[in-house]
Formats: C-alpha cells, structure tokens, sequence
C-alpha cells in the first residue's frame, strides 16, 4: 500500500465522516436546541403537570414553537412551576393566552399546547402565563367518574 | 486458606501495580502528543490503519442494526398503532446506545486487538528497543500517533454507524413495512436534539476511543515479548476494553440523560 | 572477585565500566563488572549465553538502568544522563540487535533512511545519497525496495548495519551477529565489520560466542561469566592464559568451572522425588 493510496483512502474516510455528520445534523435531529439561547422565556404554573416532561415541545395551533425548558415544584403557592422557552420570532402571544398540557395519542408523550387570547398587550420575556389549564391524569378522570355516580 | 488469602492480596497489588504503570505510560503518551505538530503523515498513517481498516465491517453492521431495529420497533409500536414514531424511536436508541457502543466494541474487536498484537510484536522483535536506540522515542513516534487517531477514529465511525443505520431503518419501516416516510422523518427530526442525542453520543464514542486505544497500546507496550505474550494480551485488550466500554457506558448514560 | 583490568596506557579508552551491579528479579547478573573498552578496536565481549550480553549492551545504551555503578560512555555516566542528553548520545551510538530489528512496515530503503528523516530535515535528493552510499556498502543496493520479511537473515543484518552506520556514529554495539549465520554471510559480516571499523575510525563492541570468527577480527576480548569478568586482553594474551575459565571456554570442553548444570537439587533427591514441594 503506497502512501498516496493510504492518503486519498483517508481522505475519503473523513469525507465520509463528514458527510454523516451533516446526515444527522439535518435530516435526523433538530438543532433548535443548539440555538436554544436564541428564544425568550415565559413561565406558567400548574396544579398538575401528569408526565411532562423538560425538553417537551411547546406548540401554538400545532406548530411547535418552543420548549420546555425548566420544571420545578413552588414550595410556596403549592404548584408546579413551568419554564418555558419560545423562539424569538413568536414575540407577540397576547397577555390572555392559555397554557395547557396535552397527551399526544392516548399513552403518547405531554407536550404543552398555547392558545391564544385576544387581548392587545403582548406576554413580554419573563412574564408569567396567567391561564392554565393541568394535565388531565387518567387515574383522577377514572375516580371522578366512579365518584359521580 | 492463609495461602488463599494471600495469593489473593497478591492479585490485587498486582492489579494496583498494572493500573498505575498503565497512567504513567498514559502520560508520557499524552506528553508526547504535541510532537504530531508538522508530522501529519503519522496520523494519517495511523487513521488508516484504525478508521478505514474498520470502515466496511462498520458499514455493514451499521445497515443490519438498524434494519433490526426498525422491525423489532415496528412490531412493538404498531401495538398501540404508534409506528409513526418508528423513525424516532431508532433514532433515539441509536445515537444515544447502539451507535457509540456496538462501534466502540467492533473498534475494539478489529483495531484495538491489532494495535495490540502490532505494537507486542514490534516489542518482540526488538524494533522497539531498536527506535530508542535510534534516538527516536517510541512515545512519540509509535504510541501518541495511534492515541490520536483512534480519538478521531472511533467518533467519526460512530456517527457513519448511526447515519447508515437510520438508512437501514428506513429501508425496513418505509419501504417494506409501509410507515410513512414523512412521518420516520419528521418524528426523528421533531424529538431527536442534536445537542442532546446526537452530540451526547459522539461524547461517549470520544471516551470510548480513547479508553480502547489506551488499553491496546498499553497492552502492546507491556506485553511479554514472546509470541504467547503478544496473543494473550491481544486476548485481554478485547476483553478489558470490551468491559470497559460497557461500564463506562453506564456510567456517562447515567450522567447525561 | 573482582577483577580490575588495566589496558596498554596508550590506548583511550571509550567505555568505561566500574563496579556494575544489575539484577532481573531475584536473579543477580551483574556482581560488580568492569571494563574497559579501546577506542577505535574492535572488542569483543564473550560469555555462556544467558550471562547477561545482551543486557550489558542495553545497559551501555542506556535502556536499562544500573542498580549500582557507573558506565562512562565518552565521558558521560550513562545512568546518569538526562533524557535529551541520552538521546543525543545515542545518535552517536549504533546498535545492531540480534534480530536486526528493522521496522517491519518500511521498505529497506526507508529502514535505512529513518534516522537521517527523524534527526535531520536534510532534503530528500540528498537523502537518497547517504542511503545509497550505505547500501552499497553493504553490497544491498538492489535490495532498496524490499520490505524486511523478504530479506534473509544475513541481509537484514546487513541493513541493520547499514542503517546503524548511517548517522555516522562513534561507536557501534553487534549484538551476536553471527549466529545463524552460514559461511559465507559470516564471512561478509566478519570482513564487513572490519572494513567498517577501520574505514570509518570507529569503536565496535561485538558481542559473541562465536569463538574463532570473533577472535579473529578482535583486538581486544572480554570473558565474562557468572556476573564478573573473567578474563581480558588481546586475543593473543587469552590463547595463552592459563585459566581454567579461558581454556575451557576457547576449547568448548562441557564441563568445567562453567557447569553444564544450571543449579538444582541433588539429580537422586529430584528423581526419588523427595521432598517436592
Ligand atoms: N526481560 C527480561 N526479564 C527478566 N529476565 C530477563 C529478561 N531478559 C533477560 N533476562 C534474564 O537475564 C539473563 C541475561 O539475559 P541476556 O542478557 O539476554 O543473556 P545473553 O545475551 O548473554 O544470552 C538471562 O538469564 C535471562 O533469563
Ligand atoms: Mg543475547
């Protein structure tokens, strides 16, 4: 084997390397979260948030817009307490709009869908989303069901 | 039973003493990586030798496991009609598992048990000692090239494992058992962070080679120089970086997702 | 016993060796050697094999490292020598080890180029000359393009001498060159070795057991055994000696103060097998 059959065949080797790369970067993955310091941030309490999830996506009209980036529990007002990330170009989400949290299919995984208000001020970076609305959890629909009758 | 326990303690000192050989000879390779400045031609020689020699066998496993993947997936999600997430589901196990780990233990299987059985029998044909008395350091010269290549290596391998496996999968789900291949795509690219998956994955395949190429090159260096000596260690750097490679997986798993 | 051997005053001497001690294990291989080796002669140093020949050229080059005593190389306590400073010295040091040694994956002639490649950004034209030059030397100019594992024996040797030869050392170490060797590539090592020697002014350090082949090119032999020196001087002086040691040495006689026995048990004890274990 010379050294330049050795070079061209290492060559290709790279070549090759790179070009997987691009595969997964855009054709098997999304980079939203590589440029995920590029959104603002908005929170949003629940009573219940079910299974979500951080890294959940955050959709408006089922178009995703943004993620979950943070979940913490409040010790104060008793509820969980969602930080979400939106990407920078949907900036103008009236102040009324509800969050909710939604199953994707009956098992699938919870993603947080917004619905839009109609109010004229904007939610600005840092503002809390006022109306929620928690997940529904199977076991609690079941017992309110039993309950009831 | 005096004996028993002796001969045990024995063991373990001799484990400590290997383990400690083993990072100074780790060191001075990593002293001697800068060498590689304005030496290219050893690199390139060496990466050779690791990536393209283990390039087809990658490939091929690659193209398998994913087609395996895909129809093992398919049987479980079209039970609750979810085989639309086929494409994220093989994608997930893969970046996140089965790509760094099956090529790191194929990388070790065909590179790492050569790098051994070369490097011991350099040992045993006395060229090693024949470069240092040439004034030429073997550190530099036969062990830091070969660290870096596999550094390189075994990365770029795991992501050509991943791309031709994702293919794989989409040969079996859309092509023969019908999901839709707007769906494979779409589902991998909406759930599948590159940040997250793709990247954590290569983590894992940068420690994996890097780990394999110790133990092969240490192995090699501190065999006995017979032909006996070189098959053994040949046998234990499989052996050790296969178990290495598992435990370590365990534990980065543990430590990013 | 520790034998001092003086030389003929007038001869430098370039290697010099004081109260060496080196073991390998439990096993002592050196008990307080010392020598001195002319500079510009050929010396050979001699031993049953297993007394620790190869070791002592290893030692001289710095591989290994002394428990006790010095050994001056030129000037310099090898054992003592920084890292760069060993390294520098053994570019002037050529060593031919017993296999050859050369780097399997290169072919002769880039065997014989890789010390001047790795010590020296000489272009490549000239290069090709020094190579060349050293080849012919050694007669292998038509071997450039072969890869080791198609050389001989006796040829690779040859390679390795002329790769040893080719940064223009001061002195050169042969360790058992001879053996294995038909007649005739023995006979072209020997008159290679020789011409080299005195066409180049340099200091070989032959090890051997090869009695007559070395003892005929010699100007200066060393017994060693059992971890001392035994005996020195010119091959002349040693043909004439009165010890045991020599005489059972130069005539090949099994047995003698050299056992043909490595130490063991009593052979009656051994094979009654009494008290095994
Ligand atoms: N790497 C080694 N490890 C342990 N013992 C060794 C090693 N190499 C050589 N020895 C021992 O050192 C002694 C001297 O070896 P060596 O220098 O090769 O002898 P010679 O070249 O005179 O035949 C031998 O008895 C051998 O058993
Ligand atoms: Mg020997």
């Amino acid at each position: 084997m010379n050294s330049r059959s050795v070079e061209i065949l290492v060559g290709v080797f790279m070549a090759l390397f790179f070009v997987a790369m691009a595969f997964l970067v855009f054709k098997a993955s999304n980079l939203t979260s590589l440029s995920g310091a590029k959104g603002y941030e908005l929170s949003a309490y629940f009573e219940n948030i079910g299974g979500l999830r951080e890294r959940a996506p955050v959709t408006a009209g089922g178009v995703r817009v943004g993620q979950v980036s943070q979940i913490e529990y409040d010790g104060e007002t008793f509820q969980a307490k969602v930080t979400l990330t939106i990407d920078e170009q949907y900036n103008a989400f009236p102040e009324d709009t509800t969050a909710s949290i939604y199953t994707a299919g009956l098992l699938g995984e919870q993603y947080i869908g917004l619905e839009p208000g109609a109010e004229d001020e904007v939610l600005m970076p840092e503002d809390e989303i006022t109306l929620t609305q928690s997940a529904l959890v199977l076991e609690r629909l079941i017992g309110q069901v039993l309950l009831n009758r | 039973m005096v004996d028993l326990l002796q001969r045990f303690g024995r063991g373990w000192i001799g484990a400590f003493e290997r383990f400690g050989r083993a990072t100074l000879f780790l060191l001075q390779v990593i002293i001697g990586l800068p060498s590689l400045f304005g030496r290219g031609f050893l690199l390139v020689k060496q990466l050779y030798s690791t990536g393209v020699m283990t390039l087809l066998i990658i490939l091929v496993s690659g193209l398998f496991v994913g087609m395996v993947l895909a129809l093992q997936g398919y049987n479980s999600l079209v039970r609750f009609s979810a085989e639309e997430a086929l494409g994220q589901f093989v994608a997930l196990v893969l970046f996140r598992e089965l790509a760094p780990v099956l090529t790191a233990l194929l990388f070790a299987g065909r590179a790492g048990s050569a790098m051994t059985s070369e490097i011991g029998l350099m040992k045993a044909t006395e060229q090693l000692a024949g470069l240092e008395m040439m004034a030429v350091d073997p550190y530099k010269r036969v062990y830091a090239p070969r660290l870096l290549a596999a550094f390189i290596a075994v990365p770029a391998l795991t992501a050509m494992f991943g791309a031709v496996a994702i293919l794989g999968g989409h040969l079996v789900g859309v092509e023969m058992l019908g999901v839709d291949a707007g769906a494979y795509w779409s589902q991998m690219q909406s759930e599948v962070s590159f940040r997250h998956d793709v990247l954590s994955g290569m983590l894992k395949a940068l420690v994996f080679g890097f780990v394999i190429c110790w133990i092969a090159i240490f192995e090699g260096a501190d065999c006995i120089p017979t032909s006996e000596g070189v098959s053994s260690a040949t046998t234990r750097t499989v052996v050790y970086s296969s178990l290495a490679v598992l435990g370590l997986d365990f534990v980065l798993t543990a430590l990013m997702f | 016993m520790s034998n001092v051997i003086t030389l003929d005053e007038n001869a430098e001497s370039l290697v010099k060796i004081r109260d060496l001690h080196f073991q390998r294990g439990s096993k002592q291989i050196f008990r307080g050697i010392e020598m001195d080796l002319p500079r510009g002669q050929i010396t050979t140093i001699m031993g049953p094999s297993g007394t620790g020949k190869t070791t002592l050229l290893k030692l001289i080059g710095g591989q290994l490292k002394p428990a006790k005593g010095s050994i001056e190389v030129d000037g310099q306590n090898v054992p003592k020598l920084s890292r760069s400073a060993l390294y520098a010295l053994r570019k002037r040091m050529g060593m031919l080890f017993q296999s050859g040694a050369l780097l399997t994956d290169l072919t002769v002639f880039d065997n014989v180029a890789f010390p001047v490649r790795e010590h020296t950004d000489l272009p490549e034209s000239l290069v090709r000359h020094l190579v060349l030059m050293r080849l012919h030397a050694v007669g292998l100019r038509g071997a450039r393009d072969l890869y080791p594992a198609e050389l001989s024996g006796g040829m690779a040797r040859r390679v390795a001498l002329a790769r040893a030869l080719i940064l223009d050392p001061t002195m050169i170490m042969y360790d058992e060159p001879f053996t294995g060797q038909d007649p005739i590539s023995m006979g072209v090592l020997l008159d290679l070795i020789k011409t080299v020697n005195s066409a180049l002014g340099l200091t070989s350090i032959i090890v051997s057991h090869d009695l007559h082949e070395s003892m005929s090119i010699s100007d200066y032999v060393v017994i060693v055994s059992d971890g001392v020196v035994v005996e020195a001087g010119t091959p002349e002086a040693l043909r004439a000696s009165e010890s045991p040691w020599v005489q059972q040495f130069l005539q090949g006689k099994s047995d003698g103060p050299v056992p043909f026995q490595l130490e063991a048990p009593d052979y009656r004890d051994d094979l009654l097998g009494a008290k095994h274990g």
